[in-house]
């Protein structure tokens, strides 16, 4: 008894630095992630003059100008319009094929099942470079560049097999019992899978949403090559901006910062479901 | 399809490996397939052999290409050894 | 779960092997067209058989840019993967900072690719940037436009900083599906902390860490926006990796031949080490199972 009681005091000995040593890690390796992120907004919230000639660590002149520029000027705000229409699109298209396909992976053994799931893959890791341009020649020819479909067409390549992936891990986790229960009631597939079916795996179409929009979200070179005006996305209108004689640090910045925020929400919603969406490590 | 550039010569090779796929799909099924292990210890079936060799026939012709110069044919002989290697062991 | 066997399951696949087919099988086709012609623009071509392949093989370039994307791609695993696995050991197991964690640490993969770029072109700058003003202020000589050194340096730490909470998040899921029993079975034979990691920990987080891998070698092989808006390939071509330099020859040049031919043989690279990677995988998961 008193060798335990001994023991114990002694691991909480050990313990109440351990938890300190964890604490410290964390705290750098968030520092690290954080500092250049808001070195980002504190440059969105100083005037041209302050970045640079002064360097300070914060705004001394804080104004929001910078942000005015973006949210009132239709050339760039509309570019965020023009990523979020994509995206969205992309999102609901590939849920839409996805969902069927991971079901028929997740349930049944069919001809050529595991070589199909391995081509799918490959589309995942497929270089968006090898794709640019005959995707360029591709919707060009067909009368869709410079559209939204195009850019979410393009963003199938990626998201889908994604998506299945994803969705295939969570319907494994549904028992098989309860398609066949649903059967034997006299459902048909269709009211089966969207009656009960999908609210059993909510929370894995949530995790696969989100990744269809992190990853339609962040890429550039197909959204880039495949519009120029009317679909342009906020990314690309950046890097236009940049070009331009004497950069304009301020609303670089802030069109930084707001590409950020949409994530930064995205992110906030579905954090109960991240870590599950990861702990299947379909990603 | 004119953007799309076709020669006689892809189109015959597009050609050849659907004509490919479809054999082994109807071979597949008047021939269920049976994994096996073979000599690299993975589990494979029919079609996985196929793949690997196809996989590597496009490697061993780049790699003749590089080392050699241009003189197929005798790349495409190395390949249907490989081939008949791959069926036989792998 | 044992599955049954049903052809008729090729139904519900069909919609995603037709969208696929479309935006990959066709693409590709396209890629091998013209990787054995020659064009001179209006869409004209002429038949100029492996010319592409051999000038490929032979060039200096390409074989460059591969040299410089499988060292980039290995310093990145070396240093991401071990970082990744020492945060997840070190974060909260639950409760209000576990949430608070993993929120900020998902945020760096939310940022748009070249809104990276951007964040560490501005951070590194010697006259604006919170990194470069630093360096200079204590005298080490940096920067990242001139010097091939920083370059590289300054596009490795912006990976790490990009892509290790992947690898910590993944990891961390991995460490949290280790039930306790496993822990108080350690402690009562009084096992350290490196047995337990070695013993227990690794070996549950085997699967989910190769898929990290996998993931982390596949998005750094073909890795483009990020360097692309910092270093610009530059100085030089110190930093021009695969897939900078195929958009350069692409999109830039407009050398479709050339361009097809490096994009067959890239693609070829990725399919094989894909095949690999999943190959381990799945006898993985069998040797489990």
């Amino acid at each position: 008894m008193a060798d335990t009681t001994a023991n114990k005091s002694a691991s909480r000995g050990i313990a109440l630095p351990r938890v300190n040593s964890r604490a410290v890690v964390m705290t750098l390796y968030l520092l690290f992630l954080l500092l250049p992120i808001y070195w980002l907004l504190n440059m969105s919230l100083k005037t041209n003059t302050e970045i640079l000639n002064d360097f300070t660590l914060w705004p001394r002149d804080l104004t929001f100008a910078n942000y005015a520029t973006i949210l009132t000027d239709p050339a760039w705000y509309m570019g965020y319009v023009n990523s979020l229409i994509y995206v969205v699109m992309n999102t609901v298209i590939s849920l839409t094929v996805a969902l069927p396909a991971a079901y028929a992976f997740s349930r049944y053994h069919f001809m050529g099942d595991k070589h199909l799931f391995f081509w799918l893959l490959t589309n995942r890791m497929a270089p968006a470079a090898v794709f640019a341009l005959p995707f360029f020649q591709l919707y060009s020819s067909i009368g869709l560049f410079d559209t939204h479909i195009a850019v979410a067409l393009a963003h199938c390549l990626f998201n889908v097999p994604l998506a299945v992936w994803i969705l295939e891990g969570f319907m494994r986790g549904v028992p098989k019992e309860i398609d066949e229960t649903a059967y034997i009631d006299g459902y048909s597939f269709g009211r089966f899978f969207v009656k009960i079916f999908m609210p059993l795996i909510a929370s894995g179409i949530g995790v696969a949403a989100f990744f269809c929009f992190m990853f339609s979200w962040v890429e550039l070179l197909l959204s880039r090559t495949l519009t120029t005006v009317d679909a342009k996305p906020i990314a690309a209108i950046m890097t236009r901006t940049q070009g331009a004689a004497g950069i304009d640090w301020g609303v670089l910045a802030a069109a930084g910062v707001l590409t950020i925020v949409p994530g930064a929400l995205v992110i906030y919603f579905v954090r109960n479901y991240i870590a599950k969406g990861f702990a299947l490590g379909r990603v | 399809m004119d953007w799309m550039a076709w020669t006689w010569p892809t189109a015959a090779f597009f050609g050849i490996i659907a004509c490919t796929l479809i054999v082994f799909t109807i071979l597949a099924i008047k021939f269920p397939e049976t994994p096996r292990i073979g000599i690299l210890r993975i589990e494979t079936t029919r079609g996985d052999r196929l793949f690997i060799t196809l996989l590597g026939s496009a490697f061993i012709n780049l790699a003749w290409l590089g080392l050699v110069g241009a003189n197929q044919p005798y790349a495409l002989i190395l390949c249907l050894i490989y081939a008949a290697a791959v069926f036989r062991w792998v | 779960m044992d599955k049954t066997v049903n052809q008729k399951a090729w139904f519900l696949v069909l919609p995603v092997l037709l969208l696929v087919a479309f935006s990959a099988v066709v693409p590709l086709m396209t890629v091998v067209n013209y990787s054995v012609q020659d064009t001179f623009g209006n869409n004209e071509f002429f038949w100029a058989g492996l010319e592409w392949f051999e000038e490929m093989l032979a060039s200096e370039r390409m074989w460059d840019a591969l040299g410089r994307q499988l060292l980039f791609s290995a310093i990145i695993l070396a240093i991401e993967v071990p970082l990744g696995v020492f945060v997840a050991l070190n974060m909260p197991k639950s409760g209000f900072w576990a949430s608070f964690c993993l929120v900020l640490m998902s945020l760096p993969l939310l940022i748009p690719w070249n809104v990276v770029g951007t964040i560490w072109q501005i951070f590194g700058r010697v006259d604006i940037g919170l990194l470069g003003y630093v360096l200079d202020a204590l005298g080490i000589p940096y920067n990242y436009t001139q010097d091939s050194l920083a370059a590289w340096i300054t596009i490795i730490v912006m990976d790490v900083w990009h892509w290790t909470s992947l690898v910590a998040l993944l990891a961390y899921a991995g460490l949290k599906s280790i039930p306790d029993a496993y822990y108080q079975a350690a402690k009562i034979d009084q096992a350290s902390r490196w047995k337990v990691f070695r013993f227990i920990e690794l070996p549950k987080m085997m699967g989910v860490l190769m898929i990290a891998i996998l993931l982390r070698f596949m998005d750094s092989f073909m890795i483009y926006t990020e360097p692309f808006v910092v270093t610009g390939g530059g100085p030089g071509n110190s930093t021009t990796l695969l897939s900078i330099d195929l958009v350069k020859m692409a999109l830039g040049q407009f050398d479709l031949g050339p361009a097809a031919a490096f994009s067959i043989m890239y693609f070829l690279v990725i399919l094989l080490i894909c095949w690999v990677f999943y190959t381990v995988m799945t006898n993985l998961d069998k040797r489990e199972g």
